[in-house]
């Protein structure tokens, strides 16, 4: 936004007789529309999970600030949720987070190594490991997910952490990138580290971890992201409430219309807006981390 | 410091393509050994096996007493320098500078020791906290120098480092590097293809083409006495003049095209008819004087004036497309036309001559000049 009023501003003096420049108009009524096509959803959530259900029952989604906001989120946050009552807000958001950065850094962790393995490594089949995992790109989750239910229920993971992130840890996209970053770290580097002493470890924690800040703060939003809002998976993998996470919370409020009981629209989308907080925190954390490591590096 | 052996090492890539042929050269403990070729030669390939960066598929090399082949590039007690300098990029200089000694558990007091002292005679003192990038090329090289020093190993080796910097830095940092190993007396092997900074840095000159060593020497020996028209031929600026000719008469003068030259009147006869190749460096030309009989004569085509001196090109007369070219280092001073006539005299002794078939030298005046030995690597 404040972009968009300097560029106004300094293009003062270029503006021709008529004082309208249609084409630098036309450009911000796009941009615009945009925004608000972006963010119009967002509000009307938040101002919706400010009322009472009933309100929004009769009247739909509300485009003004209501008067139970603060009761809202604390019955979000505090109260017991879903068919037994036995988890909140609070705990939903806690399995969140263990499921996204759980997500995230394993899947980090893992294809780094896997990557580093394919890059450097001179070993029998190396391509075509390489391509195996490549092709894994190319079959989703739901694709694999009985044969990964199965293997996870035999294990006796369900109902816990290791089964909820540990199926889906491998990640062929991750390895992806990595291992393209790694190809274009320069060989000179590698054999400056091996003439310096570095071994195969030491050159990996002390040389290529650091070189990949970028990628890895890449990786992080896309993987975080892509963990907190996992659905089907921890659907699958969790009957017991304690394990739920707040995607699958925000499903079980709408999903209480017993008899007369009007389903909690209010909370549902008070918890939404709360499920859209920390990813929000980790987008905005990791970019700026991400774009100073794209000004800095030179490889 | 240590001395470096390399004895008839080879590189074979795939089974049948040798980028290193039988290649042995014996380097006494502090000396300065430059390899020069064109690109694609081996140089690199070798240097690299002295690192122990690329396998020694042949061969044996050998630094002080110890045979390196299987030794680990770390443990082989070398430093190198890279064409792209190869800092780490996300280390401050001291810590580029330090990794190397950190990594072999060097007290911390030392090793802040040593990258003090080499950044005090690198002059890179005020540069310390700096990282890479905000360095200037003529700096990164230093860096890349530092952190060589400061490991004090027993072999420097340089892999091209000058090559990307611009002219004016190349000549200064060219006199550094010399003054530096002079100074620490470590045994360098240097990697080039510019016959300047071979010329000038190396104690002994290894010249080399298509993997094969084609002459090793001191320098003026190699510009002296080349041992095939290919040294000829890459070393001095500009080229050696190389002409095909036939051995003629007597065995004593030469046919070039349709003219007839009398180089080596005084040196013994050759095979009538055997295919030979006549160097003759531009700055071995002079103009002849009035009443001087001229060696040949130049139709000039260009002239390239250079301040000091004058380049003429041309081809020998009487000219024409089929005629062998040739270039003429001349004074400053002289001015030249297009298409004028310039007699030429020869300085006496200053011609070399090669087989045309193998490019290798013959010795004509055996007598006249004081054998030298053909440090040769060649089998």
């Amino acid at each position: 936004m404040t972009d968009t009023a300097t560029t106004l501003h300094t293009g003062a003096p270029d503006t021709p007789a008529t004082g309208i420049r249609w084409g630098l108009l036309f450009d911000h009524a796009i941009l615009i529309a945009g925004s608000l096509f972006m963010l119009l959803p967002v509000y009307l959530a938040f101002m919706t999970s400010t009322h009472e259900a009933v309100t929004i029952h009769i009247g739909g989604v509300q485009f003004l600030p209501g008067d139970r906001l603060a009761e809202n989120y604390a019955t979000v946050l505090f109260d017991g949720i879903g068919f037994a009552g036995a988890v909140n807000g609070t705990t939903m958001m806690v399995n969140s987070m263990i499921l996204g950065f759980g997500f995230a850094i394993g899947k980090i962790v893992v294809a780094m190594m896997a990557a580093y393995a394919i890059v450097y490594f001179r070993f029998p089949l190396a391509e075509l490991a390489f391509w195996a995992i490549f092709f894994t790109l190319l079959l989703p989750l739901e694709v694999r997910i009985l044969p990964s239910y199965e293997i996870v229920q035999k294990m006796g993971l369900i109902n816990t952490y290791t089964g909820l992130i540990v199926p889906l840890i491998a990640s062929a996209t991750a390895t992806f990138f990595f291992r393209q970053f790694f190809k274009s770290v320069p060989d000179e580097l590698i054999e400056a580290a091996r003439i310096d002493g570095a071994g195969p470890l030491k050159f990996f924690r002390d040389i290529l971890v650091p070189l990949s800040r970028t990628m890895i703060a890449a990786i992080f939003i896309i993987m975080f992201v892509y963990g907190w809002n996992q659905y089907l998976w921890p659907t699958l993998i969790t009957t017991n409430e304690d394990y739920f996470t707040l995607v699958r919370g925000i499903k079980q409020i709408i999903q209480v219309w017993v008899g007369a009981q009007i389903p909690e629209y209010s909370q549902a989308m008070a918890l939404a807006v709360l499920a859209m907080l920390p990813p929000v925190v980790v987008v905005v954390v990791f970019q700026s981390w991400f774009i100073k490591g794209l000004t800095e590096s030179d490889k | 410091m240590a001395q470096v052996h390399i004895e008839r090492v080879s590189k074979i890539y795939s089974g049948t393509q040798r980028a290193v042929n039988d290649i042995s050269i014996d380097i006494p403990d502090g000396e300065f050994v430059v390899l020069v070729g064109p690109s694609g030669c081996g140089k690199s390939t070798l240097l690299r096996m002295v690192a122990g960066l690329e396998s020694i598929t042949e061969g044996k090399v050998s630094i002080g007493d110890r045979v390196v082949n299987g030794v680990d590039p770390a443990e082989r007690d070398i430093a190198m320098v890279f064409q792209n300098y190869a800092l780490y990029p996300h280390m401050k200089v001291y810590d580029n500078m330090a990794y190397g000694l950190r990594n072999r558990g060097m007290p911390k007091a030392e090793i802040d020791r040593r990258v003090r002292e080499a950044a005090k005679t690198l002059e890179l003192e005020h540069l310390l906290e700096r990282r890479p990038r905000e360095l200037s090329g003529g700096q990164r090289q230093r860096v890349a120098m530092g952190r060589a020093i400061v490991r004090s190993p027993k072999v420097f080796l340089f892999d091209e480092p000058l090559s990307n910097l611009d002219a004016k830095l190349r000549g200064q940092m060219r006199v550094e590097i010399r003054n530096l190993q002079k100074r620490f007396g470590v045994t360098s092997i240097y990697v080039t293809h510019d016959q300047v900074e071979a010329m000038t840095l190396a104690d002994t000159l290894v010249v080399m083409n298509n993997g094969v060593a084609e002459q090793i020497g001191s320098p003026l020996d190699v510009y002296e006495r080349p041992a095939s028209a290919f040294v000829a031929g890459f070393i001095g600026a500009p080229a050696m003049n190389l002409i095909e000719a036939v051995v003629e008469g007597d065995g004593r003068a030469l046919a070039v095209g349709a003219s007839r030259l009398a180089p080596f009147s005084h040196s013994p006869a050759l095979e009538p008819g055997r295919p030979v190749t006549l160097g003759i460096r531009p700055e071995h030309l002079r103009r002849a004087h009035a009443n001087e009989k001229a060696d040949m004569d130049l139709v000039v085509s260009a002239a390239e004036i250079l301040g000091a001196d004058t380049l003429a090109h041309g081809r020998i007369a009487p000219g024409g497309t089929g005629a062998a070219p040739l270039i003429v280092r001349l004074p400053g001073n002289v001015r030249l036309e297009t298409g004028a006539r310039l007699p030429l005299v020869l300085e006496p002794g200053a011609a070399h001559l090669f087989d045309g078939e193998t490019g290798r030298r013959i010795d004509l005046a055996e007598a006249a000049v004081a054998p030298q030995q053909a440090a040769m690597a060649r089998a």
